[in-house]
């Protein structure tokens, strides 16, 4: 592992790992998705899937909807896979004979992998570029009947699932980062939780770039059948790196009748510098579909980092009496922007959803709440609660909210509320009176700001969540 | 302990403080009345740190481990780490924050200033439980936000319970009494009786002598137009009450 020339200290998880890898060459065509598609030996059907999905991604145009000023990204120099060595050959049985690099570097991330070392209570599926390095508590999961591997394992071992449930949430063509995603993706996590299972662990997926010049193109898939309940959590870092780098992910969750799904992410990808140089273009497309009555999805993000983030978990509440749920910490500072929010689509009777939103802007950041409830024809009764706050802090930055209602039935019942604040020097000053020094009482007022959503978390993410704030404003503040 | 010299201040370079001079030591009860606008308030903002006033000439002098050191010099949250305290007129909400929370940032910030152990969660809870019983105030507020929905009565015991927790050796006591009614106003006064000691001082800023009845001061000074125009004892301010503002040219 090696420190990355002046490294920035604000941000402590953007060491480089060195590491031999079989990386393809950069850029992007047909033999590359079929070499992607060898690579993970996997079966005609899905590099025809994937085929079908490039030939549709070079028909569509990058989408320019969002408050986001996106460089022109240059598809040809990104290498579209990267693993390391042993992983490429084959693949070692158990976590303990990972490559000791490896193990140091998941460790340094707060995430031990070793049999020793695991957190208990959380079972990890690691991503390492462009591969899964293997899921811990395996044996628990598997007494529970749960399957939580890799997808690529999982469509070896689980063919017929991945075949029935793999982009019936998020479509190829859905848009031009999905599309992109569903021809070229490489690792990410599959998780099915069978008929009536509480799920015994927390399931957990941690993302790490590491390799240049690639991007990082994962794709998750997870089924909770009737009855089940799993809690998901996310966690994603880079190194520090001055270019910058692509993640184009899909997310996809399908909820059986009476199903519940609680998927939360910790996002704190590299952001670039004070300058706005470097940091991760986060381009994701996470959907929850709500296929059963008395379903339930609930979204819940703490945005951190990444140089622009474009991303709206979504839920389409199809069963009826279903619930879609949405809690959203957005952070940025320095030249950081933000397009982010939800779509909540009421399709089924009596069905609910809920959108807490919270944008921190700091520096010269830009932090856009966008959301969108529609409620269909067939969705008598709905209900659908939004409230969307904005805290600026300081001057030179910005805030919006697009909110986007669509009523089809008017049975409905919605409402919106929005507001924008600024810290109050009342409030400042009632703090400062009270022993607390500038940077303590803004990560104070803010952790308040956003404790209704930091509450959605699992309690060891939520500290962590309220950790990362505190420390990312006090290097805006301090 | 304290020691005002000339201290003359502004906001919005309009002149509110015009050269006042006041003296404190240790175990004294100092009340400071007179009419609206006669920079009461600004006085006690202006000792805590607030930004918004402009100090245009004199000193505020206090003994920080045996040596005066200008107050004007520190920042509001270092002031509060020394010991000074500001119970508010109007106490600010702070949403989504646990008035235990609070109450537990400020205690560790002024703990880690002076070197003391932090205390645990668990330890805390009990002191704040404790303090609550000063001014009879249900522990239940320590789980509410801060000062959210408060009643007017219960934001000003929640103050005293903020002074309790702290200890300041001087606390500045902005109109605790306004708002108040007769039974609160008796629950606070002996709150702020039972925090008084021979090492610690109290300011009170009123308008009106009823406070007084409950917290006896050892000296009471009306302030006019940006001066201490007179000083005394307690009669002073019984006969400020009986005779008005107006008395005094």
């Amino acid at each position: 592992m090696s420190e990355l020339p002046d490294i920035n200290k604000d941000y402590k998880y953007g060491f480089f790992t060195e590491i031999e890898n079989d990386i393809l060459k950069k850029g992007l065509n047909e033999d590359v998705i079929r070499m992607i598609s060898e690579k993970k030996e996997e079966p005609e059907w899905l590099l025809e899937w994937r085929l079908k999905a490039y030939e549709k991604w070079l028909t569509m145009e990058e989408p320019n909807w969002a408050h986001l000023n996106i460089p022109k990204i240059d598809y040809q120099a990104i290498s579209y896979y990267a693993a390391p060595k042993q992983q490429a050959k084959a693949k070692p049985k158990s976590l303990d004979e990972l490559d000791p690099e490896l193990l140091e570097t998941f460790e340094r991330l707060g995430i031990p992998l070793s049999e020793q070392k695991r957190i208990s209570g959380v079972a990890v599926d690691a991503v390492f570029d462009s591969v899964s390095l293997g899921t811990t508590h395996k044996d628990t999961l598997e007494k529970a009947g749960v399957v939580f591997c890799s997808i690529s394992e999982a469509v070896k071992t689980h063919p017929e699932l991945v075949k029935q449930y793999l982009g019936t949430v998020v479509p190829v063509a859905d848009n031009y980062f999905g599309a992109l995603n569903s021809a070229v993706f490489t690792d990410g996590s599959f998780c099915y939780i069978p008929k009536g299972v509480k799920c015994p662990l927390d399931l957990s997926t941690y993302f790490r770039i590491n390799a240049e010049e690639t991007g990082q193109f994962e794709r998750t898939l997870l089924i909770a059948a009737e009855g089940s309940f799993v809690n998901y959590l996310e966690g994603c870092t880079a190194p520090q790196r001055d270019e910058n780098q692509l993640h184009a992910a899909v997310v996809e969750l399908v909820a059986l009748d009476n199903a519940e799904i609680n998927y939360s992410t910790v996002q704190n990808w590299y952001a670039g510098d004070k300058d706005g140089k470097g940091g991760i273009y986060n381009f994701v497309t996470k959907r929850g579909k709500c296929i059963g009555k008395n379903s339930k999805i609930s979204w819940t993000q703490v945005e951190a980092g990444s140089a622009i983030t474009w991303k709206y978990p979504s839920c389409i509440l199809q069963g009826d009496n279903s619930v879609g749920e949405f809690y959203s910490v957005a952070l940025t500072h320095d030249k950081m922007q933000a397009d982010t929010g939800t779509k909540m689509i009421h399709v089924g009777k009596n069905t609910k959803s809920k959108i807490i939103s919270k944008g921190i802007s700091t520096d010269q950041s830009s932090n856009s709440y966008r959301g969108q409830v529609k409620i269909l024809p067939s969705a008598t009764n709905a209900w659908n609660f939004s409230q969307c706050d904005s805290m600026l802090v300081g001057s030179e930055c910005s805030a919006n909210t697009f909110p986007y209602i669509e009523v089809k039935n008017n049975t409905a019942h919605l409402e919106h509320e929005a507001s924008t604040s600024r810290i109050s020097e009342d409030q400042l000053f009632y703090l400062q009176s009270r022993g607390m020094s500038t940077e303590e009482a803004v990560s104070l007022l803010v952790n308040g700001f956003c404790a209704e959503v930091f509450k959605q978390l699992p309690l060891e993410f939520s500290v962590e969540a309220v950790n990362l704030i505190e420390m990312k404003l006090e290097n805006s503040i301090g | 302990m304290l020691e005002i010299k000339d201290l003359k201040a502004n906001i919005n370079d309009t002149s509110v403080l015009k050269g006042l001079n006041l003296s404190i030591k240790p175990g004294e009860v100092h009340a400071i009345m007179g009419p609206n606008g006669s920079g009461k308030s600004t006085l006690s903002k202006i000792l805590a740190g607030h930004p918004d006033y402009e100090v245009t000439g004199g000193e505020v002098l206090f003994d920080i481990n045996f040596e005066n050191k200008n107050l004007l010099d520190l920042e509001a949250d270092e002031r509060a780490k020394e010991g000074i305290f500001l119970a508010f007129q109007y106490p600010t909400e702070v949403p989504g924050i646990t008035n235990l929370q609070f109450l537990r940032a400020s205690f560790n910030s002024v703990c880690r200033h002076q070197g003391v152990e932090e205390m645990s969660e668990e330890a805390f809870e009990k002191f704040a439980i404790e303090k609550c019983k000063i001014v009879d105030m249900n522990p239940d507020y320590l789980y509410r936000a801060v000062n959210e929905g408060f009643s007017g009565g219960e934001k000003k015991r929640n103050e005293i319970v903020q002074m309790a927790v702290l200890n300041p050796r001087l606390a500045i006591l902005d109109e605790t009494d306004s708002g108040l009614d007769i039974d609160s106003l008796k629950i606070v006064a002996e709150g702020v009786n039972k925090l008084k000691s021979q090492d610690n001082a109290i300011l009170l800023i009123t308008h009106y002598q009823r406070l007084l009845d409950y917290i006896q001061p050892d000296h009471v000074h009306v302030l006019r137009d940006g001066q201490i125009v007179k000083s005394g004892d307690k009669s002073l301010a019984l006969e400020l009450e009986s005779k008005g503002y107006d008395w005094i040219q």
